[in-house]
């Protein structure tokens, strides 16, 4: 159905169902955020020897996420008077949007997708970009000292990271010979690329946990050292909005390392007969428990390791990699 | 060139990794330190002062406040002061009573300071491990004396509680199960690629340096000075034991680490023999007049406390009360070469460097 929405021309009507198809997409996101929150702490919790969220709604804690927002909903909006104020109010905003329109470029399946983008990937990398620019302004405005630094380190790391994160992907546009999503989950109906190019998706993988600004590349918050980073200023829901676009980051991010290494909706073979969305929805989920998984073990990396791991590390294997693709596709894939 | 602005930074009282209210000024140049000025005292009690109004027992429960991460050291210290002036001998029992939880008392504290230390690195699980088997030797120590850290346990002349029916075979059940977590933490933290990248010569001082700034415990053995006054001037019944002194030459994080780790080994093997030895029966407390009145005359002691060198010496005027009374408080001596070693590294370093020097701030502000 999409794909007819898709091709057919512009119109009202169209609008509107596009408009519906983006609040549903908002809710299923945020639906996300709630229990992906939820389940970090769970999974946390289960590797530290804690329970976790267990009293509000049921032993579970399901409706904790829920809880949490609602008192930061209620909470007073302080504005430091030493800030910026128009910076102050904006920088969450132009942090968050990006993170949601990122969204707009990934194919959850063959079917349930909200765009046909002939250069996603690019798109991706390009809107996510902007959120730097909202952290560095948060920091910048909050005239606080530890959230300058937080925003200074920040916008290293996500620039340093970003370049070996683009660079490991060209091997997958090799394979595909597609900028496309779609085409690229297309391409791997036989062989999901992180097989292709193992190289590729470990770097991928680690700059993406970067660009997410996870443990152990947490600098801009590191809160023992950095009491909160970029964020210290902020409270109730400007501080919220920090916080959602890191979920909806994750969410964004898990989605694309699924769709470009581990082969999107394909199912793993002979077993085709579970339908696409849940393959999806499981190596999503994978992707994610690595992610929290990673939390409960590392410790967090310094500002001067982390950049020269980038420039000296990362990118040096992303362009090795882009060799070892092209010598793969040679003389495998003819 | 960029014109680049120096910045002053106030890390503390209130900050996550000071350990308390430990607060540092910092001249910054980008997250270069230039110049760090400790601000120390927002914790001070005034310990000495008050104890020249108090009675010798009345003053214990104050050392349980110093280092509140070691207090059963603080116990010792200022009852061993006072016995040795008045030349008192101590039951066996008790001896060995204090010699267990002394020693479970260093391992505690060593565990805080792991678990705060990877937390101050940023990672997040170790902490929990670490605190889980603090809480079992936590509980050992509230089984024995009634409180989890300020312990009030000793007495001048012994202790005060006997230890309850099976205590001892828990405590010997400890030891197995505590060398099984070690060897967990090792396998998850210390050859952490992360972890030994951030811990690897930083906040390096040389065996000179470390004398020359009297550092004591941990701090002086990571340069390769094997002092322990366990070893070297044995009190207590610590010349009973085979243990060893563990020391590292690199003087830097990593070696105060390694140091601190194998301390909880040594600590463990001194648990074992003491357990093993420990007398059926016995007083726990010697005959002690009921007012003590040590003769006129001072006295110095000193002990390994978890941080180092914890002295006390009592000038006596024959009376209830000391005359002047003065605590050797480790911590407040160690920290002493923090400004020194920050100066041209970076704010995650302070963060290393403050830890590793393994502070409590009871004990610093005394």
């Amino acid at each position: 159905m999409v794909n007819d929405l898709l091709t057919s021309p512009a119109g009202w009507i169209h609008a509107a169902i596009f408009f519906g198809l983006g609040a549903c997409l908002l809710m299923i996101v945020l639906g996300f955020v709630t229990y992906a929150i939820l389940a970090e702490r769970k999974v946390l919790g289960f590797m530290q020897l804690r329970p976790g969220p267990n009293r509000v709604g049921g032993r579970f804690g399901l409706l904790q996420t829920v809880a949490d927002v609602l008192k930061l909903l209620i909470k007073e909006d302080t504005i430091p008077k030493a800030a910026d104020k128009p910076l102050f109010i904006l920088a969450p905003v132009l942090a968050f949007a990006p993170a949601f329109m990122v969204l707009a470029a990934i194919p959850f399946s063959n079917h349930l997708k909200f765009s046909d983008l002939s250069i996603g990937l690019l798109y991706y990398i390009a809107i996510s970009g902007i959120t730097t620019v909202g952290i560095l302004m948060a920091g910048w405005a909050s005239n606080n000292k530890y959230s300058l630094l937080g925003g200074m380190r920040s916008a290293a790391q996500m620039i340093s990271y970003e370049i070996p994160l683009v660079i490991s992907v060209v091997g997958v546009i090799m394979f595909s010979g597609s900028l496309n999503l779609t085409e690229i989950v297309e391409g791997q109906k036989t062989v999901a690329y992180m097989f292709l190019s193992p190289l590729g998706f470990i770097v991928f993988l680690i700059s993406s946990i970067a660009e997410l600004n996870r443990t152990p590349f947490d600098l801009p918050e590191a809160e023992s050292e950095l009491v909160a980073g970029y964020h210290v200023e902020y409270s109730g829901f400007r501080w919220a909005f920090f916080m959602l676009t890191e979920y909806v980051y994750l969410f964004a991010m898990a989605a694309l390392t699924t769709v470009l290494f581990l082969g999107g909706w394909n199912p793993v073979p002979f077993l085709g007969c579970i339908p696409g969305i849940v393959w999806f929805a499981l190596k999503f989920s994978l992707i994610v428990f690595f992610m929290i998984w990673v939390r409960g073990t590392m410790p967090r990396l310094r500002a001067d390791q982390l950049m020269e791991f980038a420039w000296k590390v990362l990118l040096p294997v992303a362009l090795l990699n882009i060799f070892v693709s092209a010598v793969v596709k040679e003389l495998f894939l003819r | 060139m960029i014109r680049t602005e120096e910045m002053l930074l106030n890390v503390g009282p209130q900050h996550p990794s000071t350990h308390g209210v430990f607060r540092i000024v910092l001249k910054i140049d980008g997250e270069t330190i230039v110049e760090a000025n400790p601000v120390i005292g927002y914790l001070h009690r005034g310990t000495e002062k008050l104890a020249e109004n108090l009675q010798y027992t009345q003053i214990i429960p104050y050392t349980d406040r110093m280092d509140y991460l070691a207090a059963m050291t603080n116990n010792y210290v200022i009852c061993h002061a006072v016995e040795t002036m008045m030349n008192i001998e101590i039951p066996e029992r008790a001896d060995y009573l204090r010699v267990l939880v002394m020693e479970l008392g260093r391992v505690a504290s060593h565990l805080v300071w792991f678990g705060t230390y990877l937390l101050d690195i940023g990672a997040m699980s170790p902490f929990l491990y670490a605190f889980r088997e603090r809480e079992a030797i936590i509980g050992f120590l509230n089984e024995i004396s009634g409180a989890r850290l300020t312990f009030n346990y000793m007495r001048i002349g012994g202790v005060k509680w006997d230890a309850p029916e099976g205590w001892i075979e828990k405590v010997r059940d400890f030891v197995p199960y505590m060398r099984e977590q070690l060897a967990g933490y090792h396998d998850l933290v210390t050859g952490n690629e992360i972890f030994l990248n951030r811990v690897k010569g930083i906040g390096f001082y040389s065996k000179e340096e470390a004398l020359d700034y009297s550092l004591s415990g941990a701090n002086l053995r990571c340069t390769g000075i094997a002092w322990d006054l366990r070893k070297d001037e044995p009190y207590s019944l610590y010349d009973r034991f085979t243990f060893d002194v563990p020391a590292f030459d690199s003087g830097d994080a990593w070696a105060r680490y390694q140091c601190r780790m194998a301390e909880i080994e040594e600590s463990l093997k001194i648990i074992e023999q003491a357990v093993e030895q420990f007398p059926e029966t016995g007083e726990v407390i010697a005959k002690v007049p009921k007012i003590i009145k040590p003769p006129k005359g001072e006295a110095f002691v000193r002990i390994e406390s978890p941080r180092g060198e914890i002295g006390c010496y009592i000038a006596s005027e024959g009376k209830k009360e000391p005359y002047r009374l003065k605590f050797r408080r480790p911590s407040f001596y160690n920290l002493q070469i923090l400004p020194k070693l920050l100066v041209g590294e970076n704010i995650s370093n302070l963060i290393t460097i403050l830890g590793g020097i393994d502070i409590v701030l009871g004990e610093v502000d005394g």
